[in-house]
């Protein structure tokens, strides 16, 4: 088994059935999930129009929309621009508003059986404190994430998430407006001089995980207008070309936080994509960008994952979170099978 | 609803400027309407280029052992399409449609005149040879920058009662833009609808002139696309509502046809601050 885990193979695309018997649920904060791939916020609205492309309640969860107190036209366009394996993009948070999200998408989500995380995201602490209190008591949905990758409003507009004191007042507010036993994972930001100051601080305020990573934040100048592409002038860079540092930040909060929940995500389109996140530490891993490459991204990734894991002989996905992180001389002994002799291995050089 | 698969390439052939590339569609032909679209993923499963690209449906077919077929005519603008239009017969892409809201057709034979500018013209002569099976009298202008430009003219002939073709550098038809000639075109027709695709400022100007006039028109709008499918909110533009509220809605599932009179055009590219969750009323509040 160990020497099946080393040695890499399979064909990237196999949409095999091996990996049938896999186990692929994964456990967030007491939550269990059939499959750890999700959607990411933004990249999936709320999971209706995916229903199109493949069955959203094989899902892990849908990540919902970030939702905001009221309804939001967003910014002005263009909103996009494609970049080299990746795209910039400054939606501005355009929704309904939480009342109608309640009313219609989450309700439809229930009804159709998905499993649902909520995203939520506010300009003020209070609002994200009234978010939590309309999300109260309502039921329908497995967690909470919390979008802090806003500009605060009451100070200058600087990024909740890129500040430890502001991110932690927003998860001290929403901890306090939620039920005790709701699960709340904080999406932290990439653009900070240390990812895990930031952790910290969002866990001792009382979140139950996090969620790494939100887009990095990027600018295109179009040669041809002379002129910034975005009406917003800078935006979000995600997709492939952001997945080095994802899998970054998943490690050094997985290194200082062993038993901490982690959702990852950051480029992921294939089945070895979202492995590379679980051997960093991620419990589940999301998919944005790939979803507009491929509406079935997801279905897809799961499958891919499913037959990566049983090429290496694992019959539970948990086996893999964190793998990298063991120690790097294990001396023929496999932490996954103690057992395991030197024999089994394949080498590299063979 | 939308079906995803990979498809053949049957033909890649020169019309003017354009490519026009038949592919397999099986499960799209058969539901696609005048005015649907569909997106294609760009360069393989690796390709840097993450975004799929949007294209009007031309025709539709059904070709024996492949089933349903469709054609798309491609322009060549950058790396996309370049690529797109290296696809040679038996290469295999990633098909999504059909997608978005069609062209409405009318229950009764009424006088129609169809607008195309550039590669606009294409999703136009399903939309004529439907409106001909209605009774409806089919009238045509078409424009574009110069004549190699102009898109399926000799097959437009034989699909309308009239056909205007403009360039702008007069190398065929009149030299000058459609929207010189609708005016006229409408006059003449008695028309009491008017359908148009093209560029965006194209557009602008056939709904004002229609509306002036007080016929009923429908644009199919081009808005940069990330998704296509509705997920992303990349696409969206300032469209007037039944109610007469002003909202920022997706090009790609409400749209790309919308009612001329109903897009406001001259706000394109801002949040007018009466649409509905504009950041200015938060100000006035
Ligand atoms: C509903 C719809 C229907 C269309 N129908 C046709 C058609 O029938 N024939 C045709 O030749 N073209 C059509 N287009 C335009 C076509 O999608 C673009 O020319 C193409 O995306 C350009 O890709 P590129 O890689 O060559 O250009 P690049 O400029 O390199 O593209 C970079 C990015 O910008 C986007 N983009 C660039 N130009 C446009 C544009 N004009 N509209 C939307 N997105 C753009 C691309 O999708 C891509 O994400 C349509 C667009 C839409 C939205
Ligand atoms: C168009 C678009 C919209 C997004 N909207 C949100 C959002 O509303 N809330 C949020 O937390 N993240 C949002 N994101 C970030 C994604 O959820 C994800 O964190 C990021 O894109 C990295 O993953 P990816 O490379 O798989 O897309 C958005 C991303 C994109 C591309
Ligand atoms: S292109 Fe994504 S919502 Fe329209």
């Amino acid at each position: 088994m160990s020497r099946a885990l080393i040695s890499s193979g399979g064909d990237r695309r196999d949409r095999d059935q091996q990996g049938a018997g896999v186990d692929m649920s994964t456990d967030l904060a007491g939550v269990v999930l059939p499959s750890a791939v999700l959607t990411a916020s933004g990249c999936a609205a709320a999971g209706r129009e995916l229903d199109a492309f493949m069955d959203i309640t094989q899902l892990g969860a849908v990540v919902t929309k970030s939702i905001m107190l009221k309804p939001r036209s967003g910014r002005a366009t263009p909103r996009m621009s494609e970049t080299p394996s990746g795209m910039l993009n400054s939606i501005g948070l355009q929704g309904p508003g939480i009342d109608s999200f309640i009313e219609n998408d989450l309700a439809w989500l229930a009804q159709r059986g998905a499993r649902t995380i909520v995203s939520i995201a506010g300009e003020t602490v209070d609002e994200y404190a009234r978010l939590a209190a309309k999300l109260r008591n309502i039921g329908g949905f497995e967690a909470l994430e919390v979008n802090i990758s806003c500009p605060n409003v009451a100070d200058r507009g600087q990024v909740f998430a890129c500040r430890s004191e502001s991110a932690a007042q927003v998860i001290q507010a929403v901890r306090r407006g939620s039920d005790s036993r709701m699960p709340i994972f904080a999406k932290l930001s990439p653009d900070v001089t240390d990812i895990v100051e930031i952790a910290d601080s969002v866990i001792r305020a009382g979140a139950t995980g996090v969620s790494l990573i939100n887009t990095l934040l990027g600018m295109v100048i179009d040669t041809r207008t002379m002129r910034p592409a975005l009406a917003g002038v800078t935006g979000g860079l995600s997709g492939p070309a952001v997945r080095p540092v994802a899998v970054r930040c998943v490690w050094q909060v997985r290194q200082a936080f062993p038993n901490i929940p982690i959702i990852g995500m950051g480029g992921i389109r294939s089945g070895h994509d979202a492995l590379e996140f679980l051997l960093a530490g991620a419990n589940a891993v999301s998919v944005g960008t790939a979803v507009f490459n491929d509406p079935g991204a997801p279905a897809r990734i799961h499958h891919e994952l499913a037959g990566l894991l049983s090429d290496r002989g694992i019959a539970q996905l948990g086996e893999v979170i964190s793998y990298a992180h063991r120690p790097e001389v294990d001396l023929g002994v496999s932490p996954l099978e103690p057992g395991s002799g030197f024999e089994d291995w394949d080498f590299i050089s063979e | 609803m939308p079906e995803q698969v990979m498809s053949e390439v049957l033909d890649n052939r020169r019309v003017g400027d354009y490519h026009v590339l038949s592919l397999t569609a099986p499960g799209i032909a058969e539901t696609a309407r005048p005015g649907h679209f569909v997106t294609l993923a760009m360069g393989g499963e690796e390709s840097s280029m993450v975004l799929r690209r949007a294209f009007a449906i031309h025709q539709i077919a059904s070709r024996g052992v492949y089933g349903g077929t469709l054609d798309i005519a491609v322009a060549v603008q950058g790396l996309g399409t370049k690529w797109l239009a290296e696809r040679r017969r038996h290469d295999v892409v990633s098909l999504v449609g059909p997608l978005g809201q069609p062209f409405s057709l009318p229950k009764q034979g009424v006088s129609c005149v169809l607008v195309g500018g550039g590669y606009g013209s294409a999703p136009l002569f399903m939309l004529a040879q439907d409106l001909r099976d209605r009774g409806c009298r089919v009238d045509m202008v078409i424009g574009a920058s110069t004549e190699a430009k102009l898109f399926g003219v000799l097959e437009l002939k034989r699909l309308a009662s009239s056909l205007t073709i403009t360039t702008d550098d007069g190398s065929a038809g009149v030299r000058g833009r459609v929207t010189d000639a609708l005016g006229e075109a409408i006059d003449r027709a008695a028309t009491d609808v008017v359908y148009a695709c093209g560029p965006m400022p194209m557009l602008a100007e056939v709904a004002r002139i229609s509306t002036k006039r007080r016929v009923f028109s429908q644009c199919a709008v081009e808005e940069s696309m990330a998704c296509g499918i509705g997920v992303c909110m990349t696409c969206v533009l300032p469209v007037v509502g039944d109610d007469g509220v002003t909202r920022m809605v997706r090009s790609c599932i409400d749209g790309p046809v919308f009612r001329g009179d109903r897009v406001r055009w001259q706000d394109i590219g801002t949040i007018p601050s009466d649409a509905v969750g504009a950041p200015d009323q938060e100000v006035v509040r």
